[in-house]
């Protein structure tokens, strides 16, 4: 099998993936000292911080989101089962006794369907969870007379706490991604790809060709 | 030619846009700068009253000062006649008991704890001349005591035990024609002593007020604004602005800082966000009793003590009379944090002949309306005086006993020290009815706190309330705050999850490395 150094990730898509890593721990940890589990800044100092780093992630969401669409990367995070059990054995099975990846990674592929199956709910509901419970955090109102009923929410409470799960939510995502940084074709080359765009991938004109040899002979 | 026109021309422009940018800047006071050029401008009386004739003929009693005195201000009489400084007493509604006339005259507190029966003594904070006199009556403007809130000699001052009656012997020509704005020293010989001394009552409110300094208090500290109760207690017609909420029980009539301050004087947005649903005062005023101490425990059942039959007292370490035959035990404090609640401008009281049933926790005296969900209430800070006084199990009433009198042998409490006979002379006066049975219970009273305003420096930050253990408002627990409340149940949870994630990751790779090993290993 020859192997190939490919560009997999364009610079904006490393650009805001890096930006997005930063802003979002430096808001979990701003935000865990609000939420009251440490002192580190101060009150003050921590919602001012957190509040302006929610306003970077905001303006790089709206970037990112035109980013998907106008490349059409966003079909990449379309979920699928297919070889999912395959990719599920693989992690619990094959990669101890150094199993070849089941899916196979390309540019137009960049993704097996586990991963496609977390990024899916991680930007389709676990980022938007934390934004819009954020939204509201920020922009709630105490009850106040004068105003439409309908449209009062009686307590920061429920607001809060759902913030709180999206926060531990992404910290447990955020545990585990770091570590299935490790589990690529070497231990470094997933971080590497990440840093620098390119990647050894498996060279699809080479197998190409492969496949044709073993037929002709 | 042309060139140095154009030149000329340039530079000019550049001189009026520099001009204008830099001067633009100045234009734009804050509604403090404004409110700081204000009040320092003290006014110029319009009438110099030591010209007048007839307050330079000799009185021969006090009423004829008023009489002298209404001779011009011929409405200000009919005014007076319709405050509660007068009457002790106004009309208010009250959820749940309807509309009563309430006041000092028939209200029970949990210091002295009523007038009725002791006005001889009382009425020396009444705005009258003589209320135990035969001939005295509520319609009569000639028993006003002008004098009291309007000398401007600081020499005025009314006898003890004397109904309100003045101290016969003063220069009653000289403090007449001194007349003007009321100041400080006018309102505070009556306010800053209520309780029967310094301190007693509210806690913000005391002698060192008379010429406090701005750490005591930001507004009239004689070294800053120099402010006077008036200015904020702003008065037209006699009726002042601003209510005590251990009296008063409607939202009406009251002063805010917001009068002048606007509800968003703050730069941070956050920080006027707060004040939707926190007063001024809760930060501002982040402590009490600043410079003496004010008393925060009364019990009466320790009165009546004597040595070699006579009354005595004791004092605490900085002088205050932590003992006194008449009156019981007290403790006295300083320096103090408030306690908070919320408060929507609303407030109930014990009304005499008030049924008490739950005698087994204190009984708060005037409960303060208002929660977190009530769109008007926001949280404010109180004094919170606690006190063990008499009460009649049978009828379980609030016993009001008969306090003073000039003789021995009347019931009176102060004379005899015989809460027998003191509480039934005193319930017969304010026509209560009396078993024949005392005890004491314990009560409560809250006194909102609004004076010893703090500079800005002092006044509380974010992390004083919004910290997880011991927080200011760990009292108030009807509402989220971010910072001190959380759902365990989810902080719980999401421990483990993310417990579970960190070994989950550290087994896998731990198990990677093994068989990694094991791989080299065989070759």
């Amino acid at each position: 099998m020859k192997m190939k150094k490919v560009y997999v990730y364009r610079s904006f898509e490393r650009f805001w993936h890096w930006l997005q890593a930063v802003l979002i721990i430096f808001l979990a940890f701003t935000g865990f000292e609000i939420h009251g589990s440490y002192s580190f800044l101060g009150f003050e100092d921590a919602v001012y911080y957190h509040s302006l780093s929610s306003y970077l992630l905001g303006i790089l969401i709206v970037f990112a989101v035109f980013w998907h669409f106008s490349t059409g990367e966003w079909k990449q995070y379309v979920p699928s089962s297919k070889n999912m059990r395959a990719q599920l054995n693989y992690y619990l099975l094959g990669i101890f006794k150094n199993a070849p990846h089941p899916t196979k990674k390309t540019v137009l592929s960049k993704l097996n369907p586990l991963q496609k199956f977390t990024y899916f709910n991680l930007k389709v509901v676990l980022i938007p969870l934390a934004v819009i419970s954020g939204l509201l955090y920020m922009f709630y109102r105490y009850p106040q007379g004068n105003q439409i009923d309908a449209l009062n929410i009686d307590s920061l409470e429920i607001i809060a706490v759902i913030h709180t799960i999206a926060a531990y939510s992404l910290v447990a995502f955020l545990i585990v991604h770091v570590y299935l940084i490790t589990t690529g074709e070497t231990i470094t080359s997933n971080l590497r790809a990440m840093m620098t765009g390119y990647e050894e991938l498996e060279d699809e004109d080479a197998e190409e060709n492969y496949e044709e040899d073993k037929e002709e002979k | 030619m042309r060139k140095i026109t154009l030149f000329l021309a340039f530079v000019g422009l550049v001189i009026v846009v520099a001009i204008g940018f830099l001067s633009e800047k100045n234009i734009e006071l804050t509604t403090l700068m404004k409110l700081q050029e204000k009040y320092p401008i003290k006014e110029v009386k319009s009438a110099d009253h030591s010209k007048f004739p007839i307050l330079q003929k000799k009185f021969n009693s006090p009423n004829d000062i008023t009489k002298a005195c209404l001779s011009c201000h011929n409405n200000s009489g009919l005014e007076i006649l319709h405050t509660s400084h007068w009457n002790w007493s106004r009309d208010e509604y009250i959820e749940g008991k309807g509309i009563v006339s309430f006041g000092k005259k028939n209200g029970m507190n949990s210091f002295c704890i009523g007038v009725q029966g002791s006005e001889k003594s009382c009425a020396k904070c009444h705005i009258g001349n003589g209320m135990h006199l035969k001939e005295f009556s509520y319609d009569k403007e000639e028993f006003i005591d002008c004098l009291i809130c309007h000398d401007q000699t600081e020499t005025y001052a009314k006898a003890s035990n004397q109904g309100g009656l003045p101290i016969s012997t003063l220069d009653f020509n000289k403090i007449a024609q001194s007349v003007g704005k009321p100041k400080r020293t006018n309102c505070g010989v009556c306010h800053f002593y209520g309780g029967g001394g310094n301190n007693v009552k509210h806690g913000d409110l005391e002698k060192s007020m008379f010429y406090p300094t701005r750490k005591t208090d930001i507004h009239m500290g004689t070294d800053g604004a120099d402010m006077q109760c008036v200015d904020c207690h702003v008065t037209e017609h006699h009726n002042i602005k601003g209510k005590m909420f251990s009296l008063s029980s409607m939202n009406q009539n009251r002063v805010y800082c917001e009068d002048c301050h606007t509800n968003s004087p703050h730069e941070k947005k956050i920080l006027n966000e707060h004040t939707y649903k926190v007063a001024c005062q809760t930060c501002h005023i982040p402590v009490y009793a600043k410079v003496n101490s004010t008393k925060t425990w009364w019990d009466w059942s320790t009165a009546g003590k004597l040595k070699d039959g006579k009354p005595y007292f004791e004092e605490d370490s900085l002088g205050n009379h932590n003992y006194l035959s008449i009156k019981g035990s007290f403790k006295w404090e300083r320096n103090l944090t408030p306690e908070y609640a919320w408060f929507n401008g609303t407030a109930s009281h014990y009304l005499e002949g008030d049924i008490i049933e739950d005698t087994t926790k204190p009984y708060m005296l005037n409960p303060l309306s208002g929660e977190y969900r009530d769109a008007g209430s926001k949280i404010i800070p109180l004094k919170v005086m606690r006190t063990n006084q008499p009460f009649d199990p049978v009828n379980k009433i609030l016993i009001q006993p008969f306090l003073y009198s000039d003789k021995k042998g009347e019931g009176a409490y102060w004379k005899d020290f015989d809460w027998q006979s003191s509480s039934r002379e005193g319930m017969k006066k304010a026509g209560l009815p009396y078993s024949g049975k005392y005890t004491f219970i314990k009560t409560e009273m809250n006194w909102p706190l609004n004076h010893m305003v703090s500079d800005k420096e002092s006044s509380l930050k974010c992390n004083d309330c919004h910290t997880r253990n011991n927080g200011r408002l760990a009292s108030l627990t009807d509402f989220y705050m971010p910072g001190r409340d959380r759902s365990e149940y989810v902080d719980l949870m999401a421990t483990i999850v993310l417990l579970l994630s960190l070994l989950g990751v550290l087994g896998h790779g731990a198990i990677r490395v093994f068989f990694a090993l094991s791989r080299k290993e065989r070759g």
